[in-house]
C-alpha cells in the first residue's frame, strides 16, 4: 500500500543518482515506474472494490497506532484517483517521449516526485501530512510548469509559485487552528472529536477549517480564487498542462474527503458547515469557466478554462450532495479529466502549424540545441490528409466528452449528476438543484460553441496553414484517452456502481474510522455519537 | 507573554501582507518571508505557550504531562521551515530568471506605463 508513493520516490531518486542528463535511461525508469504504478493502481482498485467493508486496509508506517502517527488508508475513493492518476501519467509520458521531454532538464525525476505528493496527496489520512505531499507536489509542478524556460513560462510561473506558497501558508494556518482546538491531526481521529467539541470552541475550529477550505479552493480553482490558474496551464508546457488536470482534482478530493468526513451528517451543531458557500462557489465557478471558454482566443487558454468549468462543477455537485449527486460528480470527475488531459496534448500538435505556437517551439528549440531538428527531419509524419482527418477526428471526440454530448462519458456524467439533482427530493424539486441545472446545460452550450468555434478556425479555414507533422507516439496516448472514455460509456453501469459505492463509504465514515482507529477507541466514537 | 506574541504575529502579518500586494518581486519574497515567520510562531502558539518546559519526557519515567511542552508544534514547525526555505529559495531562482528574461522586477514582467 505504500507502493504508489515508494515506486515514484524510488524511480526519482535513481534518476538523480544515475545523472539527469542520461535521457534515454531516466525515461526508461520513468515508463517502467509509470507501468508499476497503473499496475498497483488496478491491484489495489480490486482489492478495495472486493473487499466487503470498500476498504482495502490501513497502513501504519512505523506500526504506531492510528491517532499517534501516520497512516495511509486505501478505500474505494483514493484507488479510484489512484489509478486516473497512473492512467494520465502514462498518457502524458508517451506524449512527452516524442519531444517534450528534451527541452529542459530533470523532466523525468520532476515527473516522477510529482507523481509521488500527487499519490500520497490521495493516500494520506493525516492532514500535516497531507501538507507535506501537498509541498512535495507543488515544489514538483514548479519545476514542471517551468519547463522549457522561455518569457511566458516564467512570468505565469512566478504567478503560480507565489500564489500558491500564500495559499501553502494558508494551510498551516488552518491546520495549526484546529489542532489548537481538538489536539489531534489525524483525519478519523478528529471525525470522532468534532462532535464533542465545546461550544466556545466551535467557532475557532470552524475558522481553522474555514481557513483550510480556502487553501484547497485555491488549488481546485474555485472562483473568485482562480485566477492564477487559465494563465499558468496556458503557458505550461502541453504534457505538463494535461498532467496538471489531476492537480485542480487533487483539491477538490480532499474537499470532498475532508468536508464529508468531518463536516458529514455526524458532526453535530458543525455538519454541513459551509454547504451553501461551496455551493454558490462552485456554481460561480461554471460560470467564470464558461464565459472565460467564449471569451478565449486561443485553444490552450480554452482548454484552462474548461478545467474551471469541470472541477466547478464536481464542488458544486459536492456541496448539493446526496449520495447519488456525489456519485455522479465522481463520474464526471473521471471522464472530464480524461477529456481534459486529451485536449491539452491534442491542442499542441494543432497549434504546431500555427505561428504563435511555433515561435514558441523556435524559442525553445534555440536555446535547448540541435536535437530537435534532427529528429523533426526523421519524424514519421503521416501524410497530410490522414493526420488532419486523426487531429480533427480526435478534437470532435473531445469537444463531445467536455461539453457532455452523446455518445462519449461527458453525456452520461451530465446524466448522472442532473437525474440526481432533479430526484434528490421526493415530492419537491429545490430551487439550488433548478439553478444547477440550468448552469450545467448552459456551460455545455457555451463550452461546445467555444471548442467548436476554435475548432473550424484551427483545422476548417485555414488552408495556408503548415502542415502540422504528427508522429504516431503522440497520437497514440490522445487516442488511448479518448478510448477510455469510450470505454467508460460502454460500461457505465460497473463504473456508477463503483462510484455509488464510493460515494456511499464517504456519505458513512463508520467503517473508515473503524480501520483506521482500531477497536478500542470505535467504542469511545460509538458513546459519543448520539446516533 | 502571549500577548507580546500576539502582537508580534500581527505585525508580521500585516506587514507581510502589505509587502505581497506590492508590484515588485523582490518585495512579495520579503512578504512571503515575513508571513512564513508569522506562521511559524502561530503553530508554535497554537500548542499553548509554556517556558522552562521541555518538548521530551525524561528518563526513567512519565511524569506529569502538565511539566512538559508539546512536541507536536514543534515538530511541524520544524518541517515548516524547511519547506517553507527551500520553497522561497526556489521563488528566488524563478525571479532571477523572470528578471533576466523580461528587463525588470515587475511581477508582470512589464512596467504599467509602458
Amino acid at each position: 500500500m505504500i507502493a504508489p508513493v515508494a515506486v515514484p520516490l524510488f524511480a526519482s531518486a535513481m534518476m538523480l543518482v544515475l545523472g539527469g542528463d542520461r535521457r534515454t535511461l531516466n525515461a526508461t525508469l520513468n515508463a517502467a515506474s509509470v507501468v508499476a504504478l497503473v499496475a498497483i493502481a488496478i491491484a489495489l482498485l480490486r482489492g478495495a472494490d472486493t473487499s466487503p467493508d470498500g476498504l482495502l486496509g490501513v497502513y501504519r508506517l512505523g506500526d504506531w497506532p492510528a491517532p499517534f502517527a501516520i497512516v495511509l488508508v486505501v478505500d474505494r475513493l483514493t484507488a479510484m484517483m489512484l489509478l486516473l492518476t497512473s492512467i494520465l501519467a502514462s498518457a502524458t509520458l508517451i506524449f512527452s517521449l516524442a519531444r517534450w521531454h528534451r527541452v529542459g532538464a530533470h523532466f523525468h525525476s520532476l515527473f516522477q516526485l510529482l507523481l509521488m505528493g500527487i499519490n500520497g496527496a490521495f493516500l494520506t489520512g493525516d492532514l500535516f501530512n497531507l501538507f507535506v505531499f501537498f509541498e512535495v507536489l507543488l515544489a514538483a509542478s514548479y519545476g514542471l510548469a517551468l519547463h522549457g524556460s522561455g518569457t511566458a513560462r516564467v512570468t505565469a510561473g512566478m504567478h503560480y509559485i507565489i500564489v500558491n506558497l500564500v495559499a501553502s501558508l494558508l494551510f498551516l494556518i488552518g491546520v495549526s487552528l484546529i489542532y489548537g482546538v481538538t489536539g489531534t491531526l489525524n483525519m478519523a481521529d478528529l471525525a470522532t472529536r468534532i462532535p464533542a467539541i465545546r461550544a466556545e470552541d466551535r467557532a475557532l475550529l470552524e475558522a481553522g477549517a474555514a481557513v483550510l477550505g480556502i487553501a484547497f479552493l485555491t488549488k481546485a480553482g474555485m472562483w473568485p480564487m482562480c485566477f492564477w490558474l487559465p494563465r499558468t496551464y496556458a503557458a505550461a508546457p502541453p504534457p505538463v498542462a494535461a498532467l496538471f488536470a489531476i492537480l485542480t482534482k487533487v483539491g477538490v478530493y480532499i474537499i470532498l474527503r475532508l468536508w464529508l468526513l468531518l463536516f458529514g451528517d455526524h458532526a453535530g451543531a458543525s455538519a454541513h458547515f459551509g454547504g451553501e458557500l461551496l455551493l454558490i462557489g462552485g456554481m460561480a465557478t461554471i460560470v467564470f469557466g464558461a464565459i472565460g471558454c467564449l471569451a478565449s482566443q486561443d485553444m490552450a487558454r480554452l482548454a484552462a478554462y474548461s478545467v474551471l468549468v469541470s472541477s466547478g462543477t464536481v464542488l458544486s455537485a459536492i456541496a448539493m450532495g446526496p449520495v447519488d449527486m456525489t456519485a455522479g460528480a465522481l463520474y464526471y470527475l473521471v471522464s472530464s479529466t480524461l477529456g481534459l488531459a486529451a485536449l491539452f496534448l491534442l491542442i499542441e500538435l494543432i497549434e504546431r502549424g500555427r505561428e504563435p505556437g511555433a515561435d514558441l517551439l523556435a524559442v525553445t528549440r534555440e536555446l535547448y540545441g540541435e536535437e530537435d531538428e534532427l529528429d523533426d527531419s526523421k519524424g514519421t509524419g503521416i501524410a497530410i490528409p490522414a493526420s488532419i482527418a486523426a487531429l480533427g477526428g480526435a478534437f470532435i471526440c473531445c469537444t463531445l466528452v467536455i461539453s457532455g454530448l452523446p455518445p462519449l462519458s461527458g453525456f452520461v456524467a451530465k446524466f448522472a449528476l442532473l437525474t440526481a439533482a432533479l430526484n434528490s427530493q421526493p415530492d419537491s424539486i429545490p430551487i439550488a438543484a433548478w439553478i444547477f441545472l440550468v448552469i450545467l446545460i448552459l456551460s455545455g452550450l457555451a463550452t461546445l460553441i467555444a471548442t467548436t468555434r476554435a475548432g473550424i478556425h484551427a483545422l476548417w479555414a485555414s488552408p495556408d496553414r503548415a502542415v502540422p507533422s504528427v508522429r504516431l507516439v503522440e497520437i497514440v496516448p490522445i487516442v488511448a484517452l479518448i478510448l477510455l472514455c469510450a470505454a467508460q460509456t460502454m460500461q457505465a453501469g460497473p463504473v456508477m456502481r463503483y462510484a455509488q459505492a464510493a460515494a456511499g463509504s464517504l456519505y458513512t465514515p463508520h467503517d473508515y474510522l473503524r480501520s483506521v482507529l482500531g477497536t478500542e477507541n470505535v467504542l469511545q466514537h460509538i458513546r459519543r455519537e448520539p446516533r | 507573554m502571549e500577548i507580546v506574541l500576539a502582537i508580534g504575529i500581527g505585525v508580521l502579518v500585516s506587514s507581510g501582507v502589505w509587502l505581497i500586494f506590492r508590484p515588485r518581486t523582490f518585495q512579495v519574497v520579503i512578504g512571503l518571508s515575513l508571513l512564513s515567520y508569522a506562521v511559524n510562531l502561530f503553530i508554535i502558539a497554537m500548542g499553548r505557550l509554556k517556558s522552562e518546559a521541555a518538548p521530551i519526557l525524561s528518563s526513567g519515567g512519565v511524569g506529569d504531562p502538565g511539566r512538559y511542552a508539546d512536541p507536536l508544534p514543534q515538530a511541524l514547525v520544524l518541517t515548516a521551515i524547511v519547506i517553507s526555505f527551500a520553497t522561497t529559495a526556489l521563488l528566488l531562482v524563478v525571479l532571477i530568471a523572470s528578471r533576466g528574461l523580461t528587463g525588470t522586477d515587475h511581477v508582470d514582467g512589464r512596467e504599467l506605463d509602458r
